[in-house]
C-alpha cells in the first residue's frame, strides 16, 4: 500500500483530539465570580438520572423551600446529602485556566519546555418551587424533611404548599401547572430544624436525588419565579460515553486556547477578564445559548486546574458504574465531566433545558496562555534581535486578542505592554 | 436523454440554498464541523456516485445529487473523527442505488444517512439545537425554503408536515398552558425548518397520490412530535421520516399517483433539497412535454 495511502487512512482514523497541552497552570476562573450562579451535578447512564443541587441559601433555615419536579414518586433511598465538597472540588477540577510559558533563549539551541502542575474554589445552588394534591412520600434525609406529592391541579398545590408553611413565590401556580398536567411529581425539601441543629454548622448540605426517566432534562423554569435580571446556571454532566449538550438550545464552546497578554497574570485580571467575556458572549447572544467550559474524561486533566476527582467522589455525585459493589473502579468504565454554564433570562430560557449526550469524546477545556519573553537583551544576539522584534508582533496580537475578547479599549491594553527596546547587535558598537 | 442546460440553474438554487445554509452554520454559528470533515463528506458521495455509474454503466447521470448529498450530511450529522462523514456519504448514495421499490429508491439519502451515523458510528451525533432559535434566522430559513420550493409541484407536503407538526405542538403548549413565547422557540428551530424544506419535500421518497402524500405528512408528524415530546427522544422529524419511509411503496400501491419522473437529468438528483430542483426544472421544461412524451420518460432512473 503506497504511504500517501497509510498517512491518509492513519489521518482518517485518528480522533480530532487536541494537540497535548503543556505549559504551568497559574489560575483559574472558578465560578465563585459570578454571585448569582446555582451548580447542579447531573449524572446520566441509560435512564437512570442523579440531580445533585448545591445549596447556597443563607437566610433563615425555617425559611427554606426548595420544589423540584420530579418524574416519579421518590422513595428515602433514592435521596440523599452530599458533601458540599464534592461541587468545590468539581468546580475547581472544571474551571477554566489559565496557562504560561518562558520563551527560550533565542540565543542558544531550544530546551523543551517543562511539565504542568495542579491547585483549588467556590459557588452556589438553585431554589425551585413545587402540588387537589397528595401526599405520596414523606421522610427526613439529612437535615431536611422531604415530601413527594401529586397534584391534580396547580392552585391547589400552591395553597397545599402556602398553607403547609413553605415559603414560596408569588405566582408559583402558572410555573407549576405545565408540570401538573404532565403528571410530574414534586419533590419539596424544608429544614428539619433539629437535624440541622446537630449538624451544627450554619450551611446546609447539597441534597440529591435519584430516578429513572427517558426525560434528560433539568426543570430549570420553576428557578426563574424570583429571578431578577440575568441568572447563572452552571451544570456538571457525568455521563459514560460522551460530551453532554443542550438539544433544544444552541451549545457553544467557550473562546479557548487564546494567548493573552502576561500581564493577565494577576488572579485579579484573569478572573476579571473571564467574567467579561463570558457576560459579554453571553450577552451578544440575548442569553440563549449554552456555553461549554469543560469537557474531559474524568481520570485525568492537562494541565490541572486541580487534581482529578477520586472514583469515590465520582460515585458518591451519581455515577456509580464507575466503582463495583466494592468499591473498586470498574475494568473499561469512564466518566466524562461536561460543564455547562449558562446565563439565562426567563425570556431567554423559555423552555426548560433538555440535554443529550453527544458521541463526541475530544477533550476540551478553556484555557488561556501566557508567554513570557525571554528576559535577555537584544544586543546579545542577531538572533536576540529577530527575536524581540517578534515579541513586539505577538504582544500586539495578544493585546488584540484581549480587546477582541472582552471589548476593554486597545489603547489602555497597550499602555499596559511592557516597552520594547528596537535596538540591534550593531547598536551596541559606540563610534 | 439529454441535459438541459435549464436544469443546472435550477440545481445550483438548490445547492445555493443549503450551501449558505452550510456556510451560515460553520462560519457564523460555531458549527463543529471541520472543514475536511465536509471535503471528505463530498469524496465520499462523489466516489460512491461515480462507482455505481460505472458498474450500473449509467451514463448521462451527473453528480449534483451526491454534491447536494454531502451539503446535507455536512449540515447534519457531527462527528469527532474524520471518516465518519466519507463513509456514511458513499454508504447513502449507494442505498439510492440498490434499495429500491417499484423504481423508486425508498430512503432519503440523506435522512438514511444521518440514521446510519448515529446508530452504527462511534463517535457520530446530531446537534438539533446548533441552529440557535434566533426568530429572525428562522424566517430566513422560511424565506429561503419557500423561493425554493414554491416553483415545486410537491411543495404541498412541507405546508402538510409544517401544519400537523405545529399543530400538535400548539396543542401542547395549551394543554399545558405555557407561555406562548415556548411555542416560538419550538418552531423557530432551525432544525425543524431545514428538515421541512429540505429533507421531507424529496419527491422520491414521498407518495405520487397528493392526498396520500398529505396522509404521509401527517403521519410523520404525528410519529416526530410523539419521539419527541412522549418518548423524549432528540432528531424526532429525522427519525419518523426513517421509520415511515417502508410506507411509501405501500401508499403508492394503495392510490397510484403519476410517478415523479426527471424528464431531462433523471439520475443525479437523490439528496433532500436536490429532488426539489428536480421539480424546478421539471415544472418549467417537463409540464408540456408531459402528457404526449410520458412513454419516453419510462427508462429514467429515478435516482
Amino acid at each position: 500500500m503506497p504511504k500517501w495511502v497509510l498517512a491518509l487512512l492513519a489521518l482518517l482514523v485518528a480522533p480530532l483530539q487536541a494537540q497535548a497541552f503543556c505549559g504551568f497552570y497559574v489560575g483559574k476562573a472558578d465560578s465563585s465570580l459570578f454571585n448569582e450562579s446555582s451548580q447542579i451535578i447531573l449524572a446520566r447512564d441509560g435512564q437512570r438520572t442523579t440531580i445533585s443541587m448545591r445549596n447556597d441559601y443563607r437566610g433563615e433555615p425555617t425559611e427554606f423551600a426548595l420544589v423540584v419536579p420530579v418524574p416519579v414518586v421518590l422513595k428515602k433511598n433514592d435521596v440523599k446529602v452530599l458533601d458540599q465538597k464534592i461541587f468545590e472540588h468539581l468546580d475547581s477540577y472544571t474551571a477554566p485556566r489559565l496557562v504560561e510559558y518562558r520563551d527560550d533563549d533565542p540565543c542558544v539551541e531550544r530546551i523543551p519546555p517543562p511539565p504542568p502542575a495542579p491547585v483549588a474554589a467556590v459557588a452556589r445552588a438553585g431554589t425551585a418551587v413545587a402540588p387537589l394534591v397528595k401526599v405520596e412520600a414523606f421522610f427526613t434525609v439529612g437535615e431536611y424533611d422531604i415530601v413527594i406529592l401529586s397534584a391534580q391541579e396547580s392552585d391547589a398545590l400552591e395553597t397545599w404548599l402556602t398553607r403547609n408553611g413553605y415559603n414560596i413565590p408569588k405566582g408559583a401556580s402558572a410555573a407549576l401547572r405545565p408540570y401538573v398536567r404532565q403528571g410530574m411529581k414534586f419533590f419539596v425539601a424544608k429544614v428539619n430544624l433539629k437535624e440541622h441543629a446537630k449538624g451544627g454548622t450554619q450551611f446546609l448540605s447539597p441534597l440529591q436525588f435519584s430516578f429513572d426517566s427517558e426525560k434528560f432534562m433539568l426543570p430549570m423554569r420553576l428557578g426563574m419565579l424570583n429571578a431578577k435580571g440575568p441568572q447563572d446556571l452552571i451544570v456538571y454532566t457525568l455521563t459514560r460515553s460522551g460530551r453532554v449538550e443542550a438539544s433544544n438550545y444552541r451549545t457553544v464552546k467557550m473562546p479557548t486556547d487564546v494567548a493573552l497578554p502576561v500581564y493577565v497574570r494577576d488572579q485579579a485580571i484573569f478572573k476579571n477578564f473571564y467574567k467579561t467575556m463570558f457576560v459579554r458572549l453571553a450577552k451578544a447572544d440575548n442569553y440563549r445559548t449554552v456555553f461549554t467550559e469543560y469537557a474531559w474524561d474524568s481520570s485525568w486533566c492537562d494541565p490541572c486546574a486541580a487534581p482529578p476527582p477520586t472514583d469515590n467522589e465520582i460515585a458518591a455525585a451519581g455515577a456509580g458504574w464507575i466503582a463495583d459493589g466494592r468499591g473498586a473502579r470498574v475494568r473499561n468504565a469512564s466518566v466524562i465531566v461536561t460543564r455547562l454554564h449558562l446565563r439565562y433570562t426567563p425570556e431567554s430560557f423559555p423552555e426548560d433545558l433538555m440535554l443529550q449526550e453527544t458521541g463526541d469524546r475530544d477533550n476540551f477545556q478553556a484555557r488561556y496562555i501566557l508567554r513570557h519573553p525571554w528576559s535577555g537583551s537584544p544586543l546579545q544576539c542577531e538572533a536576540a534581535a529577530t527575536y524581540f522584534q517578534e515579541v513586539s508582533q505577538r504582544e500586539d496580537q495578544e493585546a488584540r486578542a484581549l480587546a477582541r475578547l472582552t471589548g476593554w479599549n486597545l489603547s489602555d491594553i497597550r499602555a499596559w505592554l511592557p516597552k520594547r527596546s528596537v535596538l540591534k547587535p550593531a547598536d551596541k558598537q559606540v563610534p | 436523454m439529454r441535459a438541459a442546460p435549464a436544469s443546472l440553474d435550477a440545481r445550483w438554487l438548490q445547492i445555493g440554498a443549503v450551501g449558505g445554509l452550510l456556510l451560515f452554520g460553520s462560519l457564523l454559528r460555531d458549527f463543529e464541523l471541520r472543514w475536511e470533515q465536509s471535503a471528505l463528506c463530498f469524496a465520499g458521495a462523489i466516489a460512491a456516485q461515480w462507482a455505481w455509474m460505472r458498474v450500473l454503466g449509467l451514463k448521462d447521470v451527473g453528480y449534483l445529487s451526491a454534491i447536494v448529498t454531502g451539503i446535507g450530511l455536512s449540515v447534519l450529522v457531527r462527528a469527532d473523527t474524520l471518516w465518519v462523514h466519507p463513509l456514511v456519504a458513499a454508504f447513502a448514495i449507494s442505498a439510492k442505488f440498490v434499495v429500491r421499490i417499484r423504481g423508486k429508491h425508498v430512503f432519503n439519502p440523506a435522512n438514511l444517512g444521518v440514521i446510519v451515523a448515529v446508530v452504527f458510528l462511534p463517535g457520530a451525533w446530531l446537534s438539533p439545537g446548533q441552529w440557535g432559535s434566533d426568530i429572525v434566522a428562522g424566517m430566513w430559513f422560511v424565506a429561503l425554503g419557500v423561493t425554493v420550493t414554491l416553483s415545486a409541484k410537491r411543495f404541498d407536503i412541507a405546508w402538510a408536515f409544517l401544519a400537523c407538526y405545529g399543530a400538535l405542538l400548539l396543542g401542547r403548549v395549551l394543554w399545558l398552558d405555557q407561555r406562548w413565547a415556548v411555542l416560538l422557540h419550538q418552531l423557530s428551530s432551525g432544525g425543524l425548518l431545514l428538515f421541512t424544506f429540505f429533507m421531507i419535500t424529496d419527491p422520491m421518497t414521498t407518495p405520487n397520490d397528493r392526498r396520500m402524500r398529505w396522509l404521509y405528512a401527517a403521519l410523520v408528524a404525528a410519529l416526530a412530535f410523539s419521539w419527541q415530546f412522549v418518548w423524549y427522544r432528540n432528531g424526532g422529524p429525522v427519525w419518523a421520516l426513517f421509520l415511515l419511509s417502508p410506507l411509501v411503496p405501500l401508499l403508492d400501491w394503495l392510490r397510484p399517483g403519476a410517478k415523479h419522473q426527471w424528464r431531462l437529468q433523471p439520475a443525479t438528483m437523490a439528496a433532500p433539497v436536490a429532488s426539489i430542483a428536480r421539480e424546478l426544472h421539471a415544472r418549467a421544461r417537463v409540464s408540456r412535454l408531459w402528457s404526449h412524451r410520458r412513454s419516453e420518460n419510462r427508462g429514467c432512473a429515478n435516482t
